[in-house]
This record gives structure tokens, sequence and C-alpha cells, in this order.
């Protein structure tokens, strides 16, 4: 159940040069971003791993109050390599080696929170939070409001979350909808780099509880991050989705490693004449409603896309939202969700293969949506 | 029949191998059984405890080599195939630690329950798993002792329940198959194993007084292997004194690398179970000479010689082999022929586990629930409509 990740595939930050057809991300270029055959980038390739990494190391430089705790996030580098040579740089103080004892180091990490500092307290995978989720919620996220304001709690949550690659059932749960349910949390979900870069900064800096909830299967995935993603003020706000890319025909909305398979889905669908518009929510909570809702205006039709389980979801929350709201009158076909299989995930891998969804899935159900 | 471990080994039956051998030592020549000194085990609110020698017979230590010596090589086996690929996700492996399931299963019986954490495989074995359903369930076949649906982390077998992937969780769960125990009144017990790095758990806390409250037939047992995935006992743990963290739990630390002491020390700790005492703890000292999973090179928080050190001196394999073939026990001859017999037992069981089909998509949905009637599974659209059968 405790696991590490061997190492990063890309150099950390650096300019290197692939050609075209040995970059391999798993999903074709935005439509509105340069394409490439064989260049020298002058964007810096980050992967996702390398862009928290960064975030981090900036954010502790930047504000004494910042600390990280968690199971092997010193000596070993972290788990999964995440919190690599901070633990040498900032020493024992800064970053912290926990036991193996969730609800008591998130109990204190919040303990802390409560008293001015403004800790970073790392779940090695989400599953493991299951064992401290009360002291996120009822510690955390609800004190805030229990005191009338007196007691801010500047603390952000972060790990992995979702399924991995063989983990298993009690290692590959979502937990977006379970967080994203409850009031006085911030709820966060990056998709690439930037997200990561910029989302992570505005946790730390936001002097709320946040989840974070990072991709293990996203950690080595390189994108291109242009300069001004690189300043060290760069935020993404927290509550605002971002539009990967335009489209008319239909509204694919999906947080985290699922905007990459949107995106697939859509270069796929876009040589049979399908402009899907992608939207990454990056937030979970609280929801951008009005861009789900401006998408949905324009294009009339939406499915959204998540790993979790269905029932009372993500995608649950959008359809409802978009039910009650303008974007209503604009639909010519019922709002549809995909979504994990809902049932624990198997291991062999047949079938965990098909207890996530695939891109085969986004484009069979924009087809049926649009009634193809 | 079933290459079962838990079968008694004569060396002249069973094997052609064996009996081609010209051996010009029969069964007269061979010592039955010996009687030899075992480390004194360090005491915490007991007056007295295990016996400071242990009797071996030759058929318990053959059956114990046997077994030691399977597990070790199902490991490696392991290890292989993970680096194959073959095998994917997480895997625990348990190689250096054999005595500590050999020798608990030496005192208890196959009618007592034990529980455990992920590094699972070598238990699964002991408490009647075959080699074949264990490969193919880390493969993730239809032949795999879950059906290929746990993987790793999550096998099971009669009165063995798991196999499990959270730190600590599986001591609660162990209590309350004692409890289950106490209730029926069958005069069973449970072992409910963890580790070092699992030590520190707040559940573990409450579940010691609980049981002690309710004087549960329980058996704690520490398997300290010094580290805690990348962190040494030290670093996590204001007391490494394990076997006295049960604080008003009686206890016992006892040398996890020979499978003697690991025997007479659980036979002691059963007898006080049985004899309606509650709960006792025992810290078994113990080393992995892999690393934590197969993702862990094992060597940034420890030196290869510190590994090298454990495997030379105190080998739980080799130094059951010294004890019998320097009491002449056995014959080298005999047990080289063992240990060809397992590395078949073990190729064939590889075989088996990378040829077998993995499971049908039947079984995507089946298993939710138990005694249900079959239901409907949204699969990953609305219109991906899956059934689930009991």
């Amino acid at each position: 159940m405790l696991h590490c990740w061997d190492g990063a595939r890309f150099p950390p930050g650096g300019t290197i040069s692939i050609p075209a057809k040995e970059f391999n991300l798993g999903f074709i270029r935005p439509v509105n971003s340069v394409s490439h055959g064989l260049r020298v980038f002058t964007c810096p390739l980050v992967n996702v791993r390398d862009a928290l990494n960064q975030a981090m190391d900036e954010e502790l430089e930047r504000d004494e109050r910042v600390f990280l705790l968690g199971e092997e996030v010193a000596q070993y580098d972290g788990a999964y390599k995440v919190s690599r040579g901070l633990w040498k740089k900032y020493g024992d103080k800064r970053i912290i080696d926990t036991p193996i004892t969730e609800m008591g180091f998130a109990g204190i990490a919040v303990g802390a929170a409560f008293a001015g500092l403004r800790p970073i307290c790392e779940f090695m995978t989400w599953n493991f939070s299951m064992q401290a989720i009360d002291q996120v919620i009822n510690s955390a996220a609800k004190t805030y409001y229990m005191s009338a304001g007196a007691q801010p709690v500047p603390i952000v949550f972060r790990g992995p979350n979702g399924s991995s690659a063989g983990v298993a059932a009690q290692h590959s749960q979502c937990f977006a909808a379970w967080y994203g349910h409850c009031p006085g949390l911030k709820v966060v979900s990056p998709w690439n780099s930037e997200d990561a870069r910029g989302l992570l900064k505005a946790a730390i800096r936001d002097d709320n509880p946040v989840v974070f909830l990072e991709n293990e299967l996203m950690y080595g995935v390189p994108f291109d991050l242009s300069e001004d993603v690189l300043q060290k003020d760069f935020v993404v706000p927290i509550g605002k989705a971002k539009v990967e890319r335009r489209g008319t025909h239909i509204t694919l909305v999906s947080h985290s490693r699922c905007v990459g398979f949107c995106l697939d889905a859509a270069s796929v669908l876009a040589k049979e004449g399908v402009e899907c518009e992608v939207v990454n929510l990056r937030t979970i909570r609280p929801l951008d409603v009005d861009t789900i809702e401006a998408s949905v205006m324009k294009t009339g039709h939406l499915v959204t896309v998540e790993g979790g389980w269905p029932q009372y979801g993500v995608g649950a929350e959008i359809c409802a939202r978009v039910m009650e709201g303008p974007a209503f009158n604009y639909l010519d076909a019922p709002a549809v969700r995909v979504t994990g299989v809902d049932i624990p995930m198997p291991y062999a891998k047949i079938l965990e293969d098909h207890s996530v969804p695939q891109i085969k899935d986004i484009i069979f159900s924009v087809k049926k949506v649009l009634n193809m | 029949m079933p290459l079962c471990t838990g079968a008694v080994i004569h060396p002249c039956s069973h094997t052609k191998a064996a009996s081609m051998v010209a051996s010009s030592r029969s069964y007269a020549d061979f010592t039955p059984e010996a009687t030899f000194d075992i480390k004194k085990v360090d005491l915490h609110r007991l007056e007295e405890g295990p016996p400071l020698t242990a009797t071996l017979t030759r058929e318990e230590g053959l059956k114990y080599y046997r077994t030691m010596q399977t597990i070790r090589r199902m490991e490696l086996k392991a290890d292989q195939l993970y680096k194959q690929k073959i095998i994917r996700g997480f895997c625990h492996l348990y190689d250096g630690q054999e005595a500590c399931a050999v020798g608990i299963e030496g005192g208890i019986t196959l009618s007592d329950h034990l529980i455990t954490a992920y590094r699972a495989h070598g238990y699964t074995l002991t408490r009647g798993g075959t080699v074949r359903e264990i490969m193919a369930e880390l493969t993730g076949r239809r032949g795999g002792i879950a059906k290929g649906k746990g993987g790793s982390m999550h096998m099971y077998t009669k009165n063995f329940y798991g196999g499990n992937g959270i730190v600590g969780a599986q001591v609660p769960l162990g209590a309350g198959v004692a409890l289950a125990c106490k209730y029926l009144g069958n005069d069973q017990l449970c072992v409910s194993l963890y580790g070092d790095g699992a030590a520190n758990q707040g559940q573990i806390f409450e579940t010691y007084n609980m049981s002690s409250l309710w004087k549960l037939p329980i058996i704690f047992i520490c398997e300290n292997n010094q580290y805690g995935m990348g962190t040494s006992v030290e670093r996590s743990s204001a007391s490494t004194e394990y076997y006295k963290r049960g604080d008003y739990i009686p206890g016992l630390r006892v040398d996890g690398m020979d499978v003697l002491c690991v025997r007479e020390a659980t036979k002691f700790a059963a007898d006080h179970c049985r004899s309606g005492k509650g709960p006792i703890l025992m810290e078994l000292q113990t080393y992995r000479y892999h690393g934590h999973s197969m993702s862990d090179p094992g060597v940034s928080y420890r030196t290869r010689e510190e590994i090298q050190e454990v495997r030379s001196k105190s080998d739980p394999i080799s130094m059951l082999k010294d004890r019998m073939l320097s009491n002449n026990m056995a014959s080298i001859e005999e047990l080289k022929e063992i240990d060809i017999a397992v590395r078949k037992e073990i190729e064939d069981a590889a075989q088996f586990a990378t040829t077998d089909p993995e499971p049908p998509l039947d079984d995507l949905c089946s298993h939710i629930f138990a005694n249900d009637q079959p239901f409907e599974v949204r699969g990953a659209t609305p219109w991906t409509k899956l059934t689930s059968t009991s």
C-alpha cells in the first residue's frame, strides 16, 4: 500500500528538443497552441511532478510560515518524488517526515494552521485521507464558520487521487465528490502542469482549507510552460474553469486526467466534423457554473467526464446545476455523464481497463447526445 | 496430488529423483529429533516466558525447510515477473521474513484465524493457498486465488482474512475475528499482524484497549523489520520496544529470524489466549531483503552492507539448514532435492500464472453484494448497462 515512484522521465525544467512523433503525450495539442514538428522548444517542458515541486519550493521560500508534512516527504524525497530536494534545501523544520498516522498528523497540521502557520499536509494517496477525514471536515472545513470568522484555517491537503495502474480497490478511489460536497472546503483538481503550478500556489496563498487532488498518472507527463506561467507570482484563480478547446457542437466538462481524454476524443470527432468545446474545471468547489452555462448555451449539448463513480458525483452536480439555471433552456438533448464504472476497482488489467472511462466512451456518448 | 507445502515430506517417496538417488543412508541413519537452545525472549508483564529450548523432529524440520524455501523462491519469482511487467501495481515481498510466517503457523492450527497487512504472500501460502493460485493472482488471471480481482494485497483463504491495503486497519479487524471466536465459544484464536510502521496507528491502541477489556483471544504480532517503507524505527517511533507498547498487555520480544523461536513463542502465546487470559503481544525482530515494495530499491535508507550482513549471519533458511545438517537430521542431497522440487513447483506455477487467461468481462460487476438478486450496474456511459451477480 505505501509505494513510491522511480523518477521523472524528463529533465526538470530545461529545454529539450523532441521530434513530434516521439512526443507521446497521449493527447493531441489543443487548437490554440503551436503545432510542432522538429523544433527547439523555447518554452521549457515541465512535467506535473516538477511543476508541483517548483511551486512548493517557491512558496516555501516566499513565506516562512509554509511547511510540508507527510509520510516520506523529507528524506525519501516523497513517495512519488513530488517533494524531491526540498528537505535538503529547507531541513527538518520545514519538511517533516511523519509516522504512518494520518488521523494524528492531519490533526497536528490543522492545529498548526489554527496557530498561524500555513501547513501543506500530504496524504500519500487520498485513499488514506479516510483515516483522517474527520480532521479535514470537522476541524478544518467548518471551523471558520463555527467561530464566526474568528479562526481561519489556512491549510492545504494534497496528494494523488483517483485510479492509477493495477493498485486495486483500496488504492484507486476518487474523492472529488466526497470533499466537493462540503461547505467550508475549497477543492481543486489540476490537469496539466500549468494547472498544477498555478493552483498549488493559489491554494497555499489561500487562507482557507484547500483539498488539492493530484493524479499519479499525470506526474510524469510534460507540458510546455510559458514565461508568464513560470513567474513566481503566477497563480491560477481557484473557482475558475478554463476552456481548453473551443467548439460549437457540444460541451465536454471534465477535470484532472480525463481532460486529456476529452481533448483526444475531440480530435477524433473533429475528423467527422463535430467540434467539441472542452472545459477543464480546474476547481471542483466552488464550481464555475458560469463558464459551464456559457458553453452549454452556445453548444446546446453537454457531456460530463470524470474518473469517479457516477452516483452522487461531480457530473451529477453539474447536470443538476444546468437543470436549475438558464442553460437548461438551451439544451437540445439531455445532459449525460461519462464516469468510472460503478464497482470497486478490480486488479486484473483487462477488468481495470474496462472500469475507467475510455476515449471511446466519450466519443460514443457525444454521438448519442448529438443523435449521430 | 497438489504440491501443498503443508504436507509432510518423506525423502523416499513422491519424487522420482529421490528414489533414483543411490542413497547409502537409510532412515535409521538420521536423527529423528533434536533439541536446540533458542534465544531467550524479552518479557513484558510476564513472570515466565516460552522455554529456552525447542525440540524439532526431522519431519517438522523438512516441512519448515520446504515451506520457507517455497516462500523464498516464490517471492524471487514474483520479483522477476514484476520486472518483466507481468505483475503490475503493488508487490511487497517477504523474502527474509519466512521464519515468521512458518513459525507462527507451527504454533497454531488451520482452524485458528490470521490476518495481516499487505506483505501477505507468505501467509497466503502457510494458511493453505497454493503457489499456483497466488502467482496467478499476482498476474491477474482467472485462476488466481481472488479470481484476479484482488491482486497482491487482497488474497484470502479459509480463516485467513487477507492481505489488507490500509496500514493498521487489519488490527481491529483481527480483534473482531477474535470476538467472534469467543462469542461462538470455539476455542479458536486470531493472530493479528502489523509492522513497525503500523505500530503507531491509533486504531491499534484502540484495539489493545477493547481486546483487554473484553479478554479477546487475540495474539497481536508486530513484525518489526526495522523500516516502515523508507523510515527507520528510530525516526518513526518514540518507543521502539514494540512488545511493550500494549502497556497493560503482556508482551514478548522474539528473534523472528529463528523459526523455532517463533514457533515456541507462538505456542506460548496461544496457550495464554486459550486459557482465557485475554490478549498477548509478540514482537518478532525480522528483516526484509527487498525494499518496501517493487518500486523501492531499498537502498536509499539503508546500506547494502547491512542487508548483506543479515543475509550472511541470520538468514532463516540457512539457520534451519545448518541446524539440521549439523545434527544429522537430513543430508545435503536431500535438502538439494527439496530445493529442486521447490524450483519446479515455482516454475510450474509461473507457467500457469503467465498462460492462464485473464478474467472474463462478465466478472467485471460480479461480487458486489452477497446473496442478492442480479442487478443492473451503470457502466461508463448511461447506455452501458452491465449486470452484477453475487
